[in-house]
């Protein structure tokens, strides 16, 4: 087999050294009633050259994607991963590598988890960031356990707003947890109704921009919890022209990281991001690195207050997590280092304009009109005069790709549909999109 | 090493001083050296009560969490807030400066079941 | 180590973006000033070479398995094919979107649905969720659909969760978060679970058991039938960790040895990389009893077609946002396309016969607890081997040999523990200059301490202060002080 460096020989020379005639002795510890129950496959053995024209005709049966214009958004974005990214990626020495337990021989995945805290907490305005959840839908449900231990109550209020597959996850855990999910409306203008907030709440999450594309007004809410925690969940593009929760008092900040140099690639894998303040440190979850020195006097990175977490805590660990996300952080960090600030800047403002363009072209056509008031970032949701399945319809037989619309009907928002706007739609794709609906 | 003879000891390595039914409690010379350096130290709240072998405070080295169980039922009256800038006094004095907790006790007959000095280091000798 | 902070904060180089095409409002007439950043993140902005070098730099001070043997147990680091890499980036699965309409990306519910056959086939179960994004995460899973099992039966005083001292860390806490209590098990003195012991510890307050097979020793448990006989007989479940899959892969299923939930790591066992830890998947596959309770959406199959179903009432719910880790699913999936059954087989002999052949050749110099026949990987320890010699100097000292050190202090149940696991892809050739190097450490511990205690000598930094990392913690870049 191709990926075994043994030869025949070697395997006869090892059998001798350990006193074995066949190497079938080796599996003299399995009982023979499991070994005799044993059912193969039916897999052949096949070569690389098979396997790949294999796969390639599999991706060639989402090729209808690949000439398409997306506008596709509810928190997983199409935007422009600079080339950089997948070449520092590609390096073996940083994906064929495994947890940093030993520091001495992983200063390159520490140095960069500790890049990645630093910019999830310059991007957030929060205290300490982790090195990555799985996404952002386990980070959430990470977030809103840490708040129960702290607090100590086991009920949570979230907005109705939220991406629905984060409430599914949210309520998967919650239940687990015994935590009572308590949904909270929104209100005409899409932002979420905090006018009777329910009592004894571990927990008030919100998402910014919300499932509507809405921008939430975060100031004033954390001074009407009584002790609960602030968790904000938040798309960390639109961070770079929004100001960031921490600004606001936000306990926990979670996030998906995907818009951070991560292809689509059908749901995963991704990339949760997860910040807190410094007095929340103890009971955060996920792997942590911290700055130190060698015996030399040279600063290294190491993982760092590891007694939170399974290996050493086992039952009475912050989370359970082994892995973080750590090739998908290590994308990010080099993709916002090739940004820069500016860059970023330059990003959102680029996804800002472009939606509010194409924004305004559409409700400029008759019937169609903003479903919300309130300010959005690059994701807005329109009401629309006909069936919105027939309008996505005819527009998906052109290769133009929206939302389905049963997502915001499920949330109480009928005949809308949502658009998510990048850097990456043309101005020529934006008006080709207007001139359709103009004749539908 | 010799350990306070005025002192009483339990199995799990912590060490009472008792005057009349105030009991400081803090972790043996063999505890702080099993440990290792110790980076974090969790006190509970003055006023908290505990029964005689709950869980009353937690010591962290980086690669392991000492529980410290309560060696004697009471009231914490006093925690020593040092530990929060300076954990390493503990390996440098578990039995002085190091201390953590005085408790308020409710039954000092007690501490007759611990250990006596030469009790914990015949103890320490058997592990 | 520099980090890109350490560079100056120069203006922007642009370059990547085009220029605004539309008509531009500006951002004060869109976004309200309450809304609005005042102050820029501290992001440098570096050119392309400089950021390029500095990664490039940071790459070469870290260690992966295509630099060398990785021995760490309960890890199969195995080399990860680079085909895989490829084929991940194809456009079709790298650009499809979760959300796009199922007419669209059949290529990826293809792939899904087919990966799902072939691991209940490894499994010996019947149906998988491929939901859970590490192997941890898929122990949640498996703890979450015990809890609905036994809700669904109204059987709730079943709060309980065995497990034997050797288990990974883990296992106490992904039980513990779904809300049990965990009981342990001390292993016998074999390394295997004591009959009698689990006897007592079982009756109608267990839940299930959770068990590595073979456990974290290397130890193939000879009684398994027993076991999960004895547990389900007290109305229990079986939940097997699939860490260890590597050892008995092509040759006998959990689910032929009376597991109920198994749970893989194609990261480990699938060739899937490590990524540095992470991005990993972690598989869960069931019993017949358990389908119900299964995450949603399922991938099912109608006619040709493939589709999500989201119909099933009694499932759990989700703990993704969407349908797992494709990106690593896709890597297994070609894994196994290319090893078929014959390669799974021997990928299981050479590991075992790896693993036994570095056990037999250590035993001489290093205290083995368990002498007998092991899986794919063993534990030595490190005691006694020198006055004041730690498993943690030893494993320092390997560093200067040029090997990655093999997994310490874990198990617990062993002292100053030394968990190697070789993996078949390593050959004897790697395996004799490992054994050379681990005997040269064994003599300078007792002729040379010094070497080991102030090891590593010749990695890219000196041994780290770990203590004062984790007392002041300095946890973002200090931008005040540099």
């Amino acid at each position: 087999m191709r990926y075994i460096a043994n030869t025949g020989a070697d395997r006869r020379a090892m059998l001798a050294a350990i006193g074995l005639s066949s190497l079938e002795e080796l599996f003299d510890d399995i009982p023979q009633e499991v070994k005799d129950r044993f059912q193969p496959l039916e897999l052949p053995v096949q070569s690389e050259m098979e396997v790949a024209r294999i796969l390639k005709e599999l991706a060639s049966l989402n090729s209808c994607q690949q000439s398409s214009i997306s506008f596709l958004g509810g928190g997983v974005y199409d935007h422009y991963i600079p080339s950089v990214v997948s070449h520092i990626t590609s390096r073996s020495e940083f994906y064929t590598a495994y947890t940093p337990y030993q520091p001495e021989l992983s200063q390159g995945t520490l140095t960069t988890m500790f890049e990645f805290q630093t910019l999830i907490c310059e991007l957030t305005g929060m205290e300490v960031a982790n090195a990555s959840i799985y996404d952002g839908a386990s980070a959430l449900a990470e977030g809103v356990l840490m708040a129960k231990r702290i607090v100590g109550k086991g009920r949570v209020a979230a907005a109705q707003s939220l991406f629905p597959h984060y409430r599914r996850v949210l309520d998967t855990y919650c239940w687990a947890a015994g935590i009572k999910v308590i949904e909270i409306p929104y209100t005409k203008a899409g932002t979420c109704d905090l006018t009777a907030l329910p009592q004894d709440l571990s927990s008030l999450v919100i998402q910014t921009p919300n499932a509507f594309g809405v921008i939430e007004e975060l100031k004033g809410v954390k001074e009407r919890l009584a002790d609960a925690l602030l968790i904000v969940v938040t798309n960390p593009i639109s961070l770079g022209i929004l100001a960031p929760p921490g600004q606001f008092g936000a306990d926990i900040v979670i996030g998906e990281g995907q818009p951070l140099g991560i292809t689509a690639s059908f749901g995963g894998p991704f990339l949760g991001l997860f910040a807190t303040r410094e007095r929340y440190l103890r009971q955060m979850p996920g792997r942590l690195t911290a700055q130190t020195v060698d015996a030399e006097g040279k600063i290294g990175y190491t993982m760092a207050i590891q007694t939170r977490e399974q290996h050493i805590r086992r039952e009475r660990a912050t989370s359970n997590i082994c892995t973080n996300s750590q090739l998908c952080a290590l994308a990010a960090t080099v993709y916002l280092a090739s940004l820069g600030a500016d860059g970023l800047h330059e990003l959102a403002t680029l996804n800002l304009e472009k939606a509010h363009y194409l924004a305004q072209r559409i409700t400029a056509l008759p019937g169609y009109r903003l479903a919300f008031e309130a300010p959005f970032f690059n994701e807005f949701a329109v009401r629309v005069p006909i069936d919105p399945q027939a309008i996505r319809a005819r527009l998906k037989e052109e290769r133009i790709l929206l939302d389905d619309p049963r997502f915001l009907s499920a949330l109480g928002a009928p005949n809308t549909l949502r658009f998510a706007v990048t850097e990456k739609r043309t101005k020529d794709e934006l008006d080709r999109l207007v001139e359709l609906l103009e004749v539908i | 090493m010799t350990h306070p003879t005025q002192f009483r000891y339990t199995k799990e390595h912590e060490w009472v001083d008792l005057e009349g039914n105030h009991a400081k409690v803090g972790i043996t010379e063999h505890a702080q050296d099993k440990l290792g350096d110790i980076v974090f130290v969790e006190l509970p709240a003055v006023g908290t009560a505990v029964k005689k072998g709950e869980n009353l405070a937690t010591v962290e080295s980086v690669k392991a969490v000492g529980d410290i169980y309560a060696p004697m039922s009471g009231a914490v009256v006093e925690v020593n807030t040092q530990l929060e800038s300076s954990p390493e006094t503990i390996n440098q004095d578990p039995y002085g400066a190091g201390w953590l907790v005085i408790l308020e006790v409710s039954d000092p007959s007690e501490a007759d079941s611990l250990l006596d000095a030469s009790g914990y280091e015949q103890y320490l000798n058997e592990g | 180590m520099n980090t890109i902070f350490d560079h100056k904060l120069a203006k922007g180089v642009g370059g990547l973006l085009p220029a605004l095409d539309v008509p531009e409002q500006g951002i004060e007439k869109l976004i309200p000033s309450s809304l609005r950043r005042t102050h820029a993140p501290r992001i440098p902005n570096l050119s392309e070479p400089e950021l390029v070098r500095h990664y490039t730099h940071l790459s070469k001070v870290n260690y992966g398995i295509d630099d060398g043997f990785y021995p760490l147990g309960s890890c199969t680091m195995k080399y990860n094919p680079k085909i895989n890499e490829d084929l991940v980036r194809l456009p079709g699965f790298a650009n499809a979107h979760p959300l796009a309409d199922e007419d669209l990306i059949q290529g990826s519910l293809k792939l899904l649905y087919e990966a799902s056959r072939y691991l209940c086939g490894i499994a010996g179960l019947v149906e998988v969720t491929l939901q859970p994004a590490a192997g941890a995460h898929g122990e949640l899973c498996g703890m979450f659909l015990v809890k609905r099992y036994f809700e669904e039966r109204g059987e709730e005083k079943r709060k309980r969760i065995l497990l034997p001292d050797s288990a990974h860390g883990t296992n106490p806490s992904s039980a513990t978060i779904a809300g049990f209590s965990v009981t342990e098990i001390p292993s016998g003195k074999d390394g295997m679970i004591n009959l009698a012991t689990l006897e007592e510890a079982l009756d109608d307050t267990v839940a299930a058991i959770m068990l590595t097979v073979p456990n974290t020793l290397g130890i193939f448990e000879e009684r398994i039938l027993e076991v999960t006989a004895m547990v389900h007989a007290a109305g229990g479940l079986c939940y097997f960790d699939g860490a260890n899959l590597n050892a008995f892969l092509g040759r006998a299923r959990p689910g032929d040895m009376g597991a109920d939930i198994f749970h893989f790591n194609l990261h480990k066992t699938l060739s899937a990389p490590h990524g540095g830890g992470g991005p990993g998947s972690g598989p869960v596959a069931v019993a017949q009893s358990l389908v119900d309770f299964l995450p949603v959406p399922r991938i099912v199959k109608d006619k040709n077609r493939y589709r999500l179903d989201w119909n099933s009432p009694h499932s759990i719910g989700c703990i993704h946002s969407f349908y797992g880790n494709f990106g690593v699913i896709l890597k297994a999936y070609a894994y196994l396309l290319l090893l078929g059954d014959t390669g799974l087989r021997e990928v299981s002999e050479n590991a075992v016969l790896n693993a036994n052949y570095l056990q037999e050749s250590l035993k001489q110099t290093y205290p083995l607890p368990y002498e007998r026949l092991c899986k794919h990987e063993f534990v030595l320890s490190g005691k006694g081997l020198g006055e004041g010699i730690s498993a943690l100097d030893i494993a320092k000292r390997l560093i200067d040999y040029g090997f990655h050190p093999p997994t310490i202090y874990f198990p617990l149940i062993v002292p100053e523990a030394l968990m190697i696991e070789p993996t078949e892809c390593e050959g004897k050739e790697t395996l004799d200059r490992f054994i050379e190097a681990m005997e040269r450490i064994a003599a300078e511990a007792k002729e040379n301490p010094r070497l080991l205690h102030e090891a590593p000598q010749y990695a890219p930094v000196r041994r780290l202060d770990q203590t004062r990392a984790a007392r002041q913690p300095i946890l973002t870049y200090p931008f005040n002080e540099r």
